[in-house]
């Protein structure tokens, strides 16, 4: 999805040392600390990282689900957390949607795809007739490669990666501008993968829609992602775009993400080392590390020693 | 690798009926597994491979009932055996299986020591404190640090990759000669994911285990698997070492498996995607099953249905492609240079 002519450099979503936290205020657990990134507009920013490690709790932040506790999300220069007025509510309802993990938990088993689809539309109270509606429909079930037929079926009577495109499609019927994909395809077997991936390249395209794409498996993200954030225990360890962060990973958490990507070529597995990242490496009782930009565009959380060691490695 | 078959499928069929249709899901399959080695099934969901493997331990759905074939474990007619009490003798002693969701197949409301007990006394007819030592050491052996502590816990206060490596510990604690891993780390991270079939390896090497994984995804296995076997819609299509399959796949299946890996991806252009969805079973497939979805099939691809045609003596294909008579069809461009390269992670 790189080099679109679509991707720009003006941000349109810009988190700001986001935190966010869980439990009760005397023992709050930090799941996100300190996040700052921003999404340019048109372009897929990725978000790596393991179970627990607050990926989704960022994505679920942005689209306003779990509540800030510090720092603040943008969204087109304007500030979308904490208290907005309902007029913006409603707007941004319509211009941020989502897509989820797993299409057999997310689509309502007792609606009819008519429905399911449409119901975005229905909340925002939009007074349209029934035969807008339906048009409407149809043509969101077009877009993602569906016969319109299939807005009178349950969700039952589809595949996997079917059930996938009428959770795209449901995103797609609201005509938003940025679409959080959290996990989207990792409930999907290899080959259907391909062909979600594809179509959300597709529409990405053809809509000049801007992609927040929350994934563990960083095989995946590398293909479909201009700019990738790898997060560890609620912090962002390094951001860089996709060519820089497998050209020139630098941070231990990235190299054992990377060496742990299955590669299906036998030899090579067999004597592959497996990287195992122990946050203990880092030393950082004396000297506190920092966000810091190593090179244009890649930051990376480290303090000064590593940096040296960075820097060394690099040739620089 | 020992000359007989430790476990021996043979022409099986296998016939599930739903609402008075009939659907076949197992066309006449056959597989030899050899002590000792590691085979990997592969194929997509609705091919079958749960299905056929589940039969092994009899663990079929009440609707379905095998029609035609073998199945022979040692030198047992496991289609003979009728009681659950009969089953019983084979399922988890003989042959165990782990299952895909760590987080279903543990039981919530007991202690982990508990369910690993429970199989031990079932299995290997210990009891109290001799089963209790089993216990432990069957966690220790799954590499959980402080198991006497750890026994006493609940599913719940363990990670998703600690809760896999419980389940394992459920199915060797009985010492098997036969593990079955449905798909083992669909379910986890892919940095998890690495050391959970790191563990399985280990402990195959440890106990000379037989290991039958179950899996969708092709890259998971050329790590841990000696042969591989490429299922799809009920009947093996390719089967061969690890090497074979990778470095010269034959059947077309096989190629778009492999070519819709996201590894092999260029950035920029479209991931490769096999076009259609898989065949409805309940209808009769004439010729080669994956012909509709394969642009490049032969007329005959869609009248009769393939033979093996073998490669090497360990290595053969259910392709027309391969018979004397049909016109030389090379393997995708992105996949034939798997071994000469190797896969770097290109980036462009």
């Amino acid at each position: 999805m790189s080099s679109e002519p679509n991707v720009t450099n003006q941000p349109l979503v810009e988190v700001d040392d986001l935190r966010v936290d869980f439990g009760s205020h005397r023992h709050p657990f930090h799941a996100v600390r300190g996040v700052t990134f921003h999404i340019n507009k048109g372009e897929t920013f990725g978000l790596v990282g393991e179970s627990g490690s607050g990926k989704t709790t960022i994505g679920r932040a942005i689209i306003r689900v779990n509540p800030v506790a510090g720092g603040e999300v943008r969204y087109q220069g304007k500030r979308i957390s904490g208290k907005i007025s309902a007029e913006e509510d409603k707007a941004l309802t319509r211009k941020i949607q989502m897509i989820f993990q797993d299409p057999m938990a997310s689509l309502n088993e007792r609606a009819k795809v008519d429905y399911i689809v449409s119901e975005g539309l229905l909340n925002l109270g939009r007074n349209l007739t029934r035969e807008e509606r339906e048009e409407k429909v149809a043509r969101a079930l077009e877009d993602v490669g569906l016969l319109p037929e299939f807005a009178s079926r349950f969700p039952h009577e589809f595949s996997g990666g079917q059930r996938q495109r009428i959770g795209i499609a449901r995103a797609l019927i609201m005509e938003p501008e940025f679409i959080i994909a959290d996990e989207p395809i990792s409930a999907l077997d290899v080959s259907i993968r391909a062909q979600v991936l594809n179509l959300m390249s597709k529409l990405q395209k053809e809509r000049g829609l801007t992609y927040l794409f929350i994934a563990h498996d960083l095989s995946v993200v590398r293909f479909i992602s201009d700019r990738i954030g790898v997060i560890y225990k609620g912090q962002l360890m390094e951001l860089a775009s996709s060519e820089q962060l497998f050209t020139n990973p630098l941070h231990p958490y990235t190299n054992a993400l990377l060496s742990a990507i299955p590669m299906p070529d036998p030899v090579r597995e067999r004597d592959k080392k497996l990287v195992v990242y122990d946050p203990s490496c880092h030393h950082y009782e004396k000297e506190k590390p920092a966000w810091t930009e190593f090179e244009p565009g890649h930051f990376v959380l480290a303090n000064e020693r590593e940096l040296d060691g960075y820097r060394k490695k690099a040739g620089k | 690798m020992d000359e007989k078959p430790i476990l021996s499928a043979k022409d099986l069929e296998l016939k599930f009926t739903l609402r008075g249709k009939v659907m076949t899901a197992l066309r006449g399959i056959s597989l030899d597994v050899y002590k000792g080695e590691a085979l990997a099934i592969v194929g997509e969901s609705g091919s079958g491979k749960s299905v056929f493997t589940k039969t092994f331990m009899g663990l079929t759905d009440a609707n379905g009932a095998i029609t035609g074939g073998e199945l022979r474990y040692k030198d047992q007619d496991l289609l003979a055996l009728k009681t659950e009490a009969q089953w019983r003798k084979i399922r988890g002693k003989e042959i165990a299986m782990v299952m895909q969701d760590p987080m279903t197949s543990l039981n919530p409301l007991k202690t982990v020591g508990w369910q690993i007990q429970e199989a031990v006394e079932l299995h290997q007819g210990l009891k109290g404190k001799a089963a209790h030592a089993a216990a432990v050491e069957a966690l220790r052996d799954v590499g959980i640090d402080d198991p006497e502590r750890r026994f006493r816990q609940y599913p719940h206060e363990f990670s998703g990759g600690m809760r896999q490596r419980v389940v394992i510990a459920i199915a060797i604690a009985c010492k098997p000669q036969v593990l079955i891993c449905d798909e083992p780390t669909t379910a986890l991270d892919v940095t998890i994911q690495a050391q959970i079939l790191g563990l399985i390896k280990e402990l195959q090497k440890k106990y000379k285990l037989t290991t039958i994984y179950i899996t969708h995804d092709l890259g998971v296995v050329a790590n841990v698997a000696d042969r591989i076997a490429v299922m799809y819609a009920g009947d093996i299509v390719e089967i061969g070492k690890c090497e074979e399959v990778f470095y010269d796949p034959k059947h077309p299946y096989t190629w778009a498996l492999l070519s819709s890996l996201p590894q092999l991806g260029v950035k920029g252009e479209p991931l490769y995607a096999i076009e259609g969805t898989p065949p409805n079973l309940f209808m009769d497939i004439q010729g080669d099953a994956f012909a509709p979805r394969n642009p490049k099939a032969l007329n005959i691809d869609f009248v009769e249905r393939p033979p093996f045609f073998e490669v090497s003596p360990t290595h053969k294909a259910r392709t027309w492609l391969l018979d004397p008579r049909a016109p030389k069809v090379e393997a995708p461009e992105r996949i034939r240079h798997l071994k000469e390269e190797g896969v770097s992670l290109r980036v462009q």
